[in-house]
């Protein structure tokens, strides 16, 4: 039996020195930045309800809102897009990049695009695109998928950075060694990128219903010369990210940045749409495309839950499982916790859902979700999908005899308590040998031996002796 | 003790949890002696598993099939204590969101009303403080409390365990990273072995570094799994046991994977 996808990539990113230094290095920061700014808001228990109020409101009547958002947005003079499949999203940017004779097309972050393999749809079509967010950038360097929702190159060090730099840019010689040098360079090679652009794409982290506006939030700004430069800006996003208002919208800003990075709010938090009469400049055409990708489906599911999401990635910076393997471990654009509920949901391949299992349900998840998404509780949810339409998962049937073996609990005392006497038997210096079907416990660590009889063969000896 | 509890013994039914009844029953015997010394008049009913393990892997209708015999076993005690707040979480948190008929839940949801871990129920239902008159394992030994996930995030378990403790003297030292999983996780270890053996030598090196005498937890495969790799690490000296033995005294057994 060949073994599954996320079981050989997370062994060889456990056996990758490199990507464990880069994920030693990033860990810390993200906890203690994300910890520090939440200790700096006296209610931030009281802002997490609130986004999540907000968030389970929008959802509700997530139809209405989509309504009112479309409608502003194309009496503004901007087009919203409907599409309910990644290949829609894909053929309508391309019809707008075709109609707007784009040969080049600057990219801000959208994991909506990178959902959507949307670099190598317009590459395909002779559109060279160019990410602008330097994670972004680094990664198609490497013509790698991101490794985290907001940290894309989180997996990369700096001198992996270097080379992919002196691969991409001819410069000649010069020093690459410092973060500084580094953002340095990126920012000269791009900045061109921006005024050469034909058109803009960038992502949304909400969109306000009330006046047809996406909010964009970023820290290198690279996100508003995108959005602003190019004569067509295309935002794409999906269908679960609309609010009713601007005081929803600043609950969930109130939220993001602090669970995120450890920000009070993004450097550059803009607010875009049409651009109107009077307005000096701004792109001439605006559109908006929303991608369903089986999002509809899962609403008044039970895992509409995991719609709530924001995408600060605060439960993979806190997920032990992540860190230990990395986001491509995952195989998804959308890695750990948050992850392991979208990715079955969304793609839907037998192997997405072994993801659901990779989680020790330690809770560290939903302890920082600033939407308070239930996490280990929609991974259980999984795991029983799972077992209910795939039947077979490695080792179920011992799990299905133990469970029937316990429901004779007299059977049940007297069976194992006989084999915790023989296996207390065969113990060294209060060991258990290495044994068949131990060995993913003992290869790594010993197994203490059993003291001998059961506890409740034991206590009813004693109480009868009384 | 208040007069009331001297009148009326409250009745505690021991649910010793799988691990214990089968691998360590020094911690059962424990955390008897433990409650008998607060008051309490302590019933083994005849148990098995508590479903957890189905719970976790998918198998609901196995889960609902044990947690109701479990709580017919349980049905005449005045409180169910658990020596493990993964178990005692099962018990109390995820036995009523099993159910989808109103009876059913409200009978898990009474059920739950009368389920503590041992260190809560201790410290926080009977202000039980283990007596320095007792002779106490060395309370001049450095000691670490290993927090195990579902006890300090599904039941908030943190304080009680290091008062009972305080109260024999005893303080204890949070390592780095004391809050992240050890990577037992149930089925999670054998299933995903390479990564919980990466976060198991994570926690014992974190452990390690701060060279404690003892490591205590409530939880027995926490336990387990943080010892097992201490010793394979070469890191013998260091004691690893439940909780519930050190309150009680009960250290003339050897430390897990030790022997005499």
């Amino acid at each position: 039996m060949t073994e599954p996808g996320f079981i050989l990539r997370s062994r060889e990113a456990l056996a990758d020195p490199v990507l464990q230094s880069a994920m030693d290095k990033a860990r810390p920061g993200f906890v203690r930045k994300r910890s520090d700014a939440i200790a700096r808001v006296a209610n931030f228990s009281e802002l997490r309800d609130k986004a999540r109020e907000v968030r389970q409101r929008s959802l509700r009547d997530l139809d209405v809102y989509l309504g009112i958002f479309e409608r502003r947005v194309t009496a503004a003079g901007g087009h919203v897009h409907w599409a309910s499949s990644t290949d829609d999203l894909r053929r309508i940017v391309l019809d707008i990049a075709k109609a707007a004779g784009a040969r080049t097309a600057t990219k801000g972050k959208s994991m909506i695009a990178e959902e959507a393999e949307l670099n190598q749809a317009l590459e395909a079509a002779g559109i060279s695109p160019r990410e602008t967010d330097l994670g972004e950038y680094i990664i198609q360097l490497a013509g790698e998928p991101p490794s985290h929702i907001v940290a894309p190159a989180l997996h990369k060090t700096r001198p992996q950075i270097a080379d992919l730099f002196r691969t991409a840019h001819a410069l000649g010689e010069r020093q690459l060694e410092t973060v500084q040098d580094l953002v340095d360079e990126a920012r000269r090679v791009i900045r061109s990128h921006y005024l050469e652009a034909d058109i803009g794409i960038t992502g949304a982290n909400i969109l306000i219903a009330d006046t047809g506006t996406m909010v964009l939030c970023t820290n290198e700004g690279n996100g508003d010369l995108t959005a602003s430069l190019p004569d067509t800006h295309i935002v794409t996003t999906s269908i679960d990210k609309v609010v009713a208002s601007w005081d929803d919208a600043s609950a969930i800003l109130r939220v993001l940045a602090r669970s995120a990075t450890g920000q009070a709010i993004t450097t550059y938090t803009s607010f875009y749409g049409p651009r109107q009469p009077g307005d000096l400049d701004g792109p001439s055409h605006f559109h908006v495309v929303l991608l369903d990708n089986r999002r509809s489906s899962l609403l008044g599911s039970e895992y509409q839950e995991m719609l709530q999401c924001i995408k600060c990635g605060a439960c993979m910076n806190h997920c032990p499982v992540y860190q230990a393997v990395g986001g491509h471990s995952y195989d998804s654009v959308y890695p750990g916790p948050m992850g392991a509920v979208l990715t079955p949901l969304l793609r839907g391949e037998r192997g997405d859902y072994l993801l659901p299992h990779a989680s020790t349900f330690c809770g560290r998840c939903e302890e920082v979700c600033p939407v308070r998404i239930p996490l280990p509780s929609l991974l259980r949810k999984l795991r029983e999908k799972d077992v209910r339409e795939h039947h077979q998962r490695g080792g179920i049937w011992l799990i299905r005899f133990y469970v029937a073996l316990a429901r004779f609990p007299r059977l049940y005392r007297v069976a194992t308590s006989a084999l915790s006497v023989l296996s207390a038997k065969l113990a060294k210096r209060g060991k258990l040998p290495r044994l068949p079907g131990l060995g993913a416990w003992q290869r790594k660590r010993d197994m203490a031996a059993p003291q001998g009889a059961s506890f409740q063969q034991q206590w009813r000896a004693r109480r009868k002796s009384r | 003790m208040t007069d009331d509890s001297a009148v009326k013994t409250p009745v505690v039914g021991l649910f010793a949890t799988c691990a214990v009844d089968l691998i360590r029953p020094a911690v059962g015997f424990a955390s008897a002696a433990l409650l008998e010394d607060a008051g309490c008049t302590v019933t083994v009913p005849e148990q098995s598993c508590c479903g957890q393990v189905a719970w976790n892997n998918g198998l609901g209708a196995e889960a609902r099939v044990l947690a109701r015999q479990l709580m017919a076993q349980f049905a005449d005690v005045d409180y169910v204590v658990v020596p493990s707040g993964s178990c005692a979480s099962m018990l109390k948190n995820h036995y009523p969101t099993l159910f989808s008929n109103p009876q059913d839940i409200l009978a898990a949801q009474e059920f739950a009303g009368r389920v503590y871990e041992l260190t809560c129920f201790l410290r926080d239902v009977l202000d039980y403080r283990p007596s320095p008159a007792q002779p106490t394992a060395g309370n001049e030994k450095k000691v670490v409390y290993h927090d195990s996930c579902a006890g300090l995030r599904e039941l908030g378990i943190r304080t009680q365990p290091r008062d009972l403790l305080a109260s024999l003297g005893v303080t204890v030292v949070d390592p780095q990273d004391c809050d992240v999983c050890c990577g037992f996780g149930g089925t999670f270890c054998v299933k995903f072995e390479d990564i919980s053996a990466k976060m198991v030598a994570d926690k014992a090196r974190n452990i390690a570094a701060q060279a404690p005498d003892v490591v205590l937890g409530g939880d027995l495969t926490c336990l387990l799994n943080i010892a097992g790799k201490l010793q394979r690490d070469g890191h013998d000296h260091i004691d690893v046991r439940h909780v519930a033995e050190y309150l009680a005294d009960a250290t003339q057994h050897p430390a897990i994977g030790h022997s005499e």
